[in-house]
């Protein structure tokens, strides 16, 4: 046997395993300070600024307090997948880094499907939050988990139509082929229809602002971590939710930013700030938007998110099956276009519809 | 069909025909609050739930009782006045305002032309104040928390403000019998014009983060309507029945205290809904700072309280007086034999009626419905429970 290529697949594996547990934790604690310090900042006042220099230490004194707190489990919970929910829930932003290039060497397994592989283990996610909806036994936690079942679920849909774009624009299911493929421009620069549907239905994959309605704080109180206390909901409240944004934007900066690649060097800081960049982008949707509602949120996956989806796919694999040599250009000028007209156009659109709506409930009285 | 879970059951029967087994269905009994994040206090809904869909609700209250108007019988009138902005505690000064204005007509008594002026001022800063709270909940209850703080940030200048002229920033205690307790401190006109120039400017930049957003517009238009003729039928006052187009404004119908001598608009809405309900506050606070700054401009000299024998008897007799508070017309109805106490007293209150609206108003909605609902009828526990 080859000892040598053992070893070499263990201390992989190890090193595999502390890169994706630290960017997590590292996330779960850099993320939520600058969160709370920016959404001050929007909401004109200073945020936690005592702990520490800029109150830097404030995450770390709230993970302290959260560890020491005591471990409950309601009598009524199924006691087994109460306990076990959060651990589930965490498999996916952890696992999801294997296949990420984190720069030109440094793949923890790069695998010839890994686009595949991100969508599997990315779908797993709702797992963790149905489990622990469902084993607190609490209707609110009830309701909290069911809705982020039927969301996610939803809007996978248009986030996997726009991952097959990425990947019949590379011709390769590896993200390693994907960033190669991105040396002259950017995906993002081609097919902003692409990625505008990304950053919108990944946002609704990770139940943010203002998609936030599995734990809407006003009608759920907190959805499906009702019952949660202590180092359980520190795991769902900062390690899964910033674990899964930064994994989104790992994977959304891959896919259309270009990953680790970045003028005069490739290397992993270009990913890093694509990654602040992009959850900066959830920082301030959450400070910006109030929150949809049910029916809402299902019509927008169902009745534009995914037809817009399927156009863009459809003119994509057309494009460049006609005229293989300058598709590129073709498909920015008319996902470009295509992205104005729908800013431009939706809201407009979607008032109109809601005027209506509200004429039909004066006449309904 | 949805919403009539006994008629699943009959469809469950048919289902057993074919071999598969009875399907039970049961709507799902959701009890929301009394503590609960956004039932403005300890308001108690109990929920029957199909899914997310609301088939019925039956609104629990009296978690707040204090037994007010018991307490007013038991209490001299000056001391009943120390309690009664603790009713409504985000709107205090009306609450002392229909109180002493009774005892007023009780006692026939004439109020200083300046003590009118300072209690219009007083009250405008206050209906501010309780607009602000009403326009962050409301935005809370969305999902929105930016305009909460924006509010909050604003509420805190307002505040100030009315902590100048009456030495507290809620239970004001202000009010008096014949007039007011303090007259203005030094440099409260100054910081009141600066006030009445920073303020009209932020109520822009709350239009500008919520009115236009889609968001906004698809979680309350056509979100709870109530027709004009539902609003009378009901007794609703103030702005939620101002939202459905009536133009009933005490200030304007009753023209009490310094009122008729100012110009100033009354909003109305046209359709009724969580919108309108949310334009027509914001177009209130505007007229209210305009009315302040009349009341300023015009101030009277003169006496702000007229001299009252040490112990009140009022001359036996009933007395009725109602003011526009923030949520509608708060009403105190006092009945006196003579004594040193009120024989009786009643105290209505607009959230108590609008609470009474809810079970109609919320039914065949979604949950998240529910909070936008009592977010835009602006109810509050401490005035409905009493």
């Amino acid at each position: 046997m080859d000892y040598a290529a053992i070893l070499d697949t263990l201390v992989r594996i190890l090193f595999g395993f502390l890169i994706a547990v630290a960017v997590v934790m590292l996330s779960a604690v850099v993320f939520p300070f600058s969160m709370r310090r920016l959404w001050g900042f929007m909401g004109d006042r200073l945020g936690p600024n005592r702990v520490g220099p800029q109150g830097f230490f404030q995450p770390i004194a709230d993970g302290l307090k959260l560890f020491i707190k005591e471990d409950i489990t309601p009598s009524q919970a199924n006691w087994l997948l109460f306990l076990a929910a959060p651990a589930v829930a965490l498999v996916t932003p952890t696992l999801m880094q294997v296949v990420i290039p984190f720069g030109e060497n440094y793949t923890i397994a790069d695998l010839n499907i890994g686009l595949i592989y991100i969508v599997a283990v990315g779908s797993f996610g709702v797992t963790g939050l149905l489990l622990g909806g469902w084993a607190s036994n609490n209707k609110y936690s009830l309701l909290g988990g069911l809705r982020s079942a039927a969301q996610m679920i939803s809007y996978e849909i248009p986030l996997i139509i726009t991952i097959v774009i990425v990947a019949i624009m590379t011709g390769s299911l590896s993200l390693n082929s994907v960033v190669g493929a991105q040396g002259t421009v950017w995906f993002g620069a081609v097919q902003p229809m692409a990625f505008f549907i990304y950053i919108i239905a990944g946002v609704a994959e990770m139940n943010r602002t203002p998609f936030d309605l599995p734990e809407a704080e006003s009608e759920l109180v907190s959805g499906y971590m009702t019952e949660y206390g202590g180092m359980r909901f520190a795991f769902y409240a900062a390690l899964i939710e910033w674990g899964n944004a930064t994994v989104w934007a790992m994977v959304g900066s891959t896919l259309f930013l270009g990953g680790y690649r970045g003028p005069w060097f490739n290397s992993p800081v270009w990913l890093a700030l694509k990654v602040m960049v992009m959850v900066f982008v959830i920082i301030w949707f959450f400070s910006t938007f109030p929150r949809l509602q049910v029916d809402q949120l299902m019509s927008f996956a169902w009745k534009v998110m995914i037809p817009l989806s399927l156009f863009n796919l459809l003119v994509t694999g057309v494009l460049l099956t006609v005229m293989p040599d300058n598709a590129y250009y073709a498909i920015a000028a008319i996902s470009w276009v295509s992205v104005v007209l729908f800013i431009a156009l939706f809201p407009r659109v979607l008032k109109g519809n809601l005027l209506k709506k509200r004429l039909r409930a004066m006449k309904g009285i | 069909m949805r919403g009539h879970p006994e008629k699943w059951l009959d469809d469950g029967e048919n289902l057993s025909g074919f071999g598969s087994p009875v399907l039970h269905l049961e709507e799902m009994l959701l009890n929301m609050g009394p503590q609960h994040p956004s039932t403005h206090g300890v308001l108690r809904l109990k929920l029957h739930l199909d899914g997310e869909l609301v088939i019925s609700v039956d609104p629990v209250i009296g978690y707040l009782h204090r037994g007010f108007e018991k307490l007013a019988e038991n209490r001299t009138y000056l001391q009943f006045l120390a309690m009664i902005s603790r009713l409504d505690y985000l709107s205090g000064i009306f609450m002392e305002w229909a109180y002493v204005r009774s005892v007023e007509q009780l006692m026939e008594l004439e109020v200083p032309c300046r003590a009118e002026h300072l209690r219009v001022i007083v009250a405008e800063i206050n209906r501010i104040i309780s607009h602000h709270v009403a326009l962050g909940d409301f935005m809370l209850n969305l999902g929105s928390w930016t305009p909460f703080f924006w509010t909050f940030r604003d509420r805190e200048v307002a505040m100030d403000l009315i902590e100048m002229v009456t030495g507290q920033r809620m239970m004001y205690n202000y009010m008096r019998i014949g007039g007011v307790r303090y007259d203005l401190p030094d440099g409260f006109e100054e910081k009141c014009r600066d006030f009445i120039k920073y303020f009209p400017p932020k109520i822009d930049e709350y239009e500008k983060l919520i009115t236009d957003n889609e968001i906004f517009l698809s979680r309350t238009l056509g979100i709870g309507v109530i027709s004009p003729e539902e609003a009378f039928s009901y007794g609703l006052s103030g702005t939620n029945l101002r939202a459905s187009g009536v133009k009933w404004d005490l200030r304007r119908v009753e023209g009490y205290s310094a009122y008729p001598q100012f110009d100033f608009e009354i909003p109305v809405g046209q359709w009724g809904d969580a919108f309108d309900r949310y334009k027509v506050r914001i177009e209130e606070m505007r007229q209210s700072v305009r009315i302040i700054e009349q009341a300023l401009d015009s101030l009277p000299g003169g006496p702000v309280n007229v001299q009252l024998p040490p112990m009140l008897r009022p001359p036996a007799g009933s007395a009725y007086q109602a003011v526009e508070s923030p949520r509608g017309e708060f009403g105190c109805y006092l009945e006196s034999d003579g004594g040193l106490r009120p024989w009786r007293a009643k105290l209505r209150d607009p959230s108590f009626v609008a609470i009474s609206m809810l079970p109609k108003l919320m039914a065949g909605n979604k949950i998240a419905d529910i909070v936008a609902i009592c977010g835009s009828l602006d109810v509050l526990m401490g005035g409905t429970d009493r």
